[in-house]
This record gives C-alpha cells, sequence and structure tokens, in this order.
C-alpha cells in the first residue's frame, strides 16, 4: 500500500526539529537527575525518537495516546508544552499533573496523552478502551499505544491483542523493540525474535520496520494509521530502535560491551535523517540551525520550569476523588 | 410485586441503560445473561454493542473499561467472582484508582466493578472470598456493599453515577433474597450508612450479608432484654464515621462483624478509628466478628464451621452487654 500523504522536505526539516527538541529534553533530564534536581527515576528514551515523531506526525489532537515509563518522547511528539511536561517531571505546580504524576506518569489530556504507565504492559487495555469508547460513540479517532518488546511477557499484552481483533478496535500497537527488558537482552526473555510475530495468530496486520529510519516509520504508521481510520481494525507495528541510554538514569550499564556502545551512533535516528537530508539537497548549515533552535527552545523551557514553584502541602489530598461528598469524607 | 435480588440488579442495569447512552456493561458471558443471570435480556434490549461478551481476560477488560471510562463511557464491568478480580488488580490498584491523583485532575474513572463474593453452598475456597478490605486499603477506590435487594438497587444506581471507579460487591447468599422496591425512594448517597434497626445497648456495625445476621440476632437478643442497634455500612470507602459515632455515643458498646478473615479486615480499621475518636465514650472494649484465619473449606459441615454467623454476633453482644 503507497502511503498517499508522502513527507515533503519541509516535512522532514520539520521533523528533524522535532527529534532533536526530543533528544535536547533528554539529554536535560539526565543532567538535572545527575544534578539531584529529578526527583524518583526518570527513563529516557534517547535514540528512540523517530518512532514518536513518526507516529504521531499523523495523529491529531483528538487522537488519543498511552505511553509507557519511558514516554516523555511520545508526550511532547503528540503536542504536550516543553515547559509544563519539563516542569511535572521536576515536580513542579505549574506541571502537566501539577506535579502529581512524575516522568513516569504523564498526562496531557487536552492534547490526547491518555497518560504514561509504570507498569510495564499495564497501558496496553487501557488503549484498546479508549479505542473502544470512539468506536461506541461513533468517532474517527484511533488510540496508539507504545510499548517495549518486554511488554509482550505480560499476558495483558496477548489478552488485549485478541480483544482488540475480536472488537476490530481502532488502536495502533506499537512496539518500541530496543533490544532490551530493562537489563537483559531479549534473546534471553523470549524465544520471539520479532514481535510482529505475535500478530498473525490472532488475525492481526503487522509489519517489522526499521524504527530509527524516520522517512521509514512516517511511512509505515502513515500506512497503518490510514487502515485504523478506514475502521479495518487493530494493527502492530514493530520498530526496530535502539535504546542509547540506561535503563533509567544512573543505570551503569555492564551489560553493555564497549564495541556495542561504539556502533550506537551509527544507528542514530537524527544523524540517519541528517544524511538523508544533506542527501536530498538540504544545507548541512541549515540543519544545524534547526537543531540550535530546538536545543535553544528546550533549553528555556527547562529554565523556566526550574524556576516555578512546587506544589503546595495544602493540596496534597486533592484530586483523590472527584464526587465532592467523597472528598470531604475520606481520610 | 417483590423481586429477588438479581432481578433488582437487572433492572437498576436496564434503567441506566436506558437513561445514558455512556453506560455499557461488558464481562464474561453478559450479553449472555452473566454467569447468575444479572443481566439476562440486557442484551436483547439494548444491543450488543451496549452489553458486551468479553473472553476470559480479567486483566484486559479491567483495563479496557478504565481507558473507556477515561474517554466518556461509564462502563459497568462484571467479574463474576472477586476471587477473579485478584486477575485485574494492576489496573484496578494501578491505574484505576489513581488516574485521577496522578493526572492532577485532568482525568476521572466513572466505572463500576459489579463483583460477587462469600461463602455458601460449598463454593469453596477460590470462588468465596470476601476480600474487600484489599480494596478499601487503596485510594481512590469506593467499596460498596449492599445488604439487600432495595439497597442493592439504589446503591448500584448511584455508584453508576458517581464518577469514580466502583467496586459493587454482591454476596452470592443474597441472590435469591425477594424485596418490593419503593417506587418513590430517593437514591441513596454513596458514603452514607444506614440504621437498619435503632436500639439503645449496643451498636452492631455490619455490611453485606452480615447485616442480616445482624438483625437476626437483634432480634433473639431482644427477646433477652437487650436492645441493639445495627448500621448497615453500605458503603466501606467513604466509611461514614459519622453515623458509627452517633450510634456509639449513645450505646457506648460497639461489635463490628464481617464474613471476612478477622486478621487484617475492615472490623480492624473501623475499631481503631473508635478506639481513637470515640475512647470517652466506650464502656467496653471494641469486639470484632470475622471468619478465622482460614480459607473457606468444600465440605458444607465444614464451611458452616468455620463462617461466623448469628450465634457469633450474639456472644460478642452478650460479652460486652452482660
Amino acid at each position: 500500500m503507497k502511503n498517499p500523504a508522502a513527507p515533503t522536505l519541509s516535512d522532514l526539516k520539520q521533523m528533524y526539529r522535532a527529534l532533536w527538541r526530543i533528544r535536547t529534553f533528554e539529554s536535560q533530564v539526565q543532567r538535572l537527575a545527575a544534578a539531584g534536581e529529578v526527583p524518583g527515576f526518570p527513563h529516557l528514551s534517547t535514540g528512540q525518537e523517530a518512532v514518536a515523531v513518526g507516529v504521531c506526525w499523523h495523529l491529531t489532537r483528538e487522537d488519543t495516546l498511552f505511553t509507557s515509563h519511558r514516554g516523555h518522547g511520545h508526550t511532547l511528539a503528540k503536542g504536550a508544552d516543553l515547559q509544563a511536561t519539563f516542569a511535572e517531571i521536576l515536580g513542579r505546580d505549574s506541571g502537566l499533573c501539577r506535579g502529581r504524576g512524575g516522568s513516569m506518569h504523564l498526562v496531557d489530556a487536552a492534547n490526547g496523552v491518555l497518560g504514561a504507565t509504570g507498569l510495564v504492559g499495564g497501558n496496553l487495555p487501557l488503549a484498546a478502551g479508549a479505542a473502544w469508547a470512539a468506536q461506541a460513540k461513533g468517532k474517527a479517532t484511533v488510540s496508539v499505544v507504545f510499548f517495549g518488546d518486554g511488554a509482550t511477557g505480560a499476558g495483558v499484552f496477548h489478552e488485549t491483542v485478541n480483544l482488540a481483533v475480536l472488537w476490530k478496535l481502532p488502536v495502533l500497537f506499537v512496539c518500541e523493540n530496543n533490544g532490551y527488558a530493562e537489563f537483559t537482552s531479549r534473546e534471553e526473555h523470549s524465544n520471539v525474535k520479532h514481535v510482529s510475530a505475535f500478530a498473525a495468530p490472532y488475525g492481526m496486520p503487522a509489519n517489522t520496520i526499521d524504527g530509527n529510519d524516520l522517512p521509514v516509520v512516517h511511512a509505515a504508521a502513515g500506512d497503518a494509521i490510514a487502515s485504523l481510520r478506514r475502521g479495518d481494525g487493530p494493527y502492530l507495528l514493530e520498530c526496530m530502535t535502539y535504546r542509547m541510554a540506561g535503563h533509567f538514569v544512573g543505570d551503569a550499564q555492564h551489560y553493555r560491551s564497549k564495541e556495542e556502545l561504539a556502533a550506537m551512533k551509527e544507528k542514530c535516528p537524527i544523524e540517519r535523517l541528517k544524511r538523508h537530508l544533506i542527501g536530498h539537497g538540504v544545507a548541512e548549515s541549515e540543519l544545524e540551525a534547526i537543531a540550535e533552535g530546538a536545543r535553544q527552545e528546550v533549553l528555556q523551557a527547562v529554565e523556566r520550569a526550574r524556576a516555578e514553584p512546587r506544589p503546595d502541602p495544602a493540596t496534597v489530598l486533592e484530586y483523590v476523588y472527584s464526587a465532592p461528598s467523597i472528598a470531604a469524607i475520606s481520610g | 410485586m417483590t423481586q429477588t435480588f438479581i432481578e433488582i440488579l437487572r433492572r437498576a442495569l436496564d434503567e441506566e441503560l436506558a437513561r445514558d447512552p455512556a453506560v455499557h456493561l461488558l464481562g464474561e458471558d453478559v450479553a449472555a445473561g452473566g454467569a447468575f443471570g444479572v443481566t439476562k435480556g440486557l442484551a436483547q434490549k439494548h444491543g450488543m454493542q451496549r452489553v458486551r461478551n468479553t473472553p476470559i481476560s480479567e486483566a484486559a477488560i479491567a483495563g479496557m473499561a478504565t481507558g473507556a471510562a477515561l474517554c466518556g463511557l461509564r462502563p459497568v464491568l462484571e467479574i463474576m467472582f472477586i476471587d477473579f478480580a485478584t486477575l485485574s488488580l494492576d489496573c484496578l490498584v494501578n491505574q484505576s484508582a489513581k488516574y485521577r491523583y496522578m493526572s492532577g485532575g485532568q482525568l476521572t474513572v466513572p466505572m463500576v466493578v459489579r463483583t460477587q463474593a462469600g461463602a455458601a453452598g460449598g463454593a469453596a475456597a477460590q470462588h468465596s472470598q470476601s476480600l474487600e478490605a484489599w480494596f478499601t486499603h487503596v485510594p481512590g477506590l469506593v467499596v460498596v456493599a449492599p445488604s439487600s435487594p432495595v439497597e442493592a438497587y439504589g446503591l448500584l444506581k448511584s455508584a453508576i453515577r458517581l464518577g469514580d471507579p466502583v467496586l459493587f460487591i454482591e454476596h452470592k447468599r443474597l441472590y435469591a433474597l425477594r424485596e418490593a422496591l419503593d417506587e418513590n425512594a430517593e437514591l441513596p448517597r454513596i458514603g452514607k450508612a444506614r440504621v437498619a434497626r435503632a436500639g439503645n445497648d449496643v451498636t452492631v456495625i455490619a455490611y453485606s450479608a452480615m447485616v442480616r445476621n445482624a438483625l437476626e440476632a437483634a432480634e433473639e437478643l431482644a427477646r433477652a432484654g437487650i436492645s441493639i442497634e445495627v448500621i448497615d455500612l453500605r458503603t466501606l470507602v467513604p466509611l461514614d464515621m459519622a453515623t458509627i459515632a452517633a450510634s456509639v455515643s449513645k450505646t457506648h458498646r460497639a461489635v463490628i462483624a464481617h464474613e471476612a478473615v478477622q486478621n487484617g479486615g475492615l472490623g480492624a480499621e473501623i475499631s481503631a478509628r473508635i478506639g481513637s475518636e470515640l475512647f470517652d465514650e466506650l464502656d467496653a472494649p471494641v469486639r470484632r466478628v470475622g471468619c478465622p484465619f482460614s480459607p473457606i473449606p468444600f465440605a458444607p459441615n465444614l464451611e458452616q464451621a468455620l463462617l461466623p454467623g448469628t450465634p457469633n454476633i450474639v456472644r460478642a453482644v452478650r460479652g460486652l452487654a452482660g
């Protein structure tokens, strides 16, 4: 199937900028986490940016997105505000979730980011449920869920795929196969090399692609989302990618060889899109200007977020229940 | 006209499906009526899209109900036995309960999980448990445990309209009971207990099927000249301490009765709160009636030997009032 909306050079330059926004954002999370400014243990998506950008390019604000513990990039690619997202990760009152969620629980409902989760695989059925709600209301929106290859070890992955196919739900399962489940390589935890192989028994279309090649991700995601919008039911897109960061900030990564770390740059989606664009006649200086613009935008948002106040401890019991009568009685 | 607990639940669901297009039922066999017949005929009346059968996938269906609730549906999920809710716990505890809080109030989860609990008729160790205390320990969840058909009708309708995730626990021992609905009764407010029988000497606090035992005990004790006030909690979270306090301030003695294992049960929490908040009102220590620390056995005579019932409440009250 040919993707009717092949990206123009202008589109690709915009996506190049989006990659740099995420890359810089993650490097700032890493920097400030190392400095002790980030509470908890954030998980970085460095190296996996092309999946977030290539998929979310096709989504509208009304489409719903669910992500995993490694969800900063998806949240930004779906349209969340840089400053509010960073402020949340810093535990600030002006953060997306008023400092109640943090890195692993980002929600930006206004932009359709219905949430990240700290439980591996936990958001798969929620995404199917969001797709069910769209179907029940006769809406044309789609639901997308990003998850790692490690999530296929959870039974709920199989339960959800089965149900999504049975109910013909408009849900796109995007697996970011980065080769690691926490600290263990895929070979050690599954005999099934490709996650897309799980789709066939349930009768779901699937594709395994190079997730670090942005034009490839863009095209494959465009085709998959178009099929969802036509009402063809769920789709599994397995994006082979590479987690350039550790499992969490501070992970010493003893499980990786020096050779592997050295080969990392070759896999970098930003480097690859840069080469692609230069090959299509874009000047390197223009790309550097785009990257610098993105870096400055992020750095300024980060500094503004750092200056924001923390939540008022007196508000700590807000938001437990919605019913006012219960909020008053509980505790 | 009287109706059974099951028929009255069906009527409440039927009316809520008709009232609000956001209400959807899902669960194993619900389109076929469900394992106990609660949803019988509802798929035919409201359509297979509103009353949906699911595979035996408790983790996924709890998650789907939650995701749909985030997006504006009001799902009513049937988990056939509360024992099977163990398979839904990741979602219910880590997601449904916390979504509103974790999102800083951006999203809510208006869903009801109907489930059936308690021991009766040799259902044995994996189909008889009373696991409500687990859920009362999770901030964000509401836990409702009706004691009669009429109570179930109003509480289920209120739960569906609430806007927070509710675990709605139906005791299998109540399913065949018959009562007549008061057509003009107002729907109960979630979080408000009721005084099921007024009395002066001892307060018995109970919920679900144990309210019936408490009322039986009250009859028996009345013949001995002991006046029991029975409080039906209706909702375990939120806990209506105001109603408990009003009663204990009058009787100065309290017994808490539940079928669940006594160790770590809700009775411990209520007892602690009475002890700390109403210490000056008490003339005697708070007593608890609960199940001994054992799985539920299969053989009917063993089941009967284990389960707390009316005689246990009578003994506990006599121990206080004597």
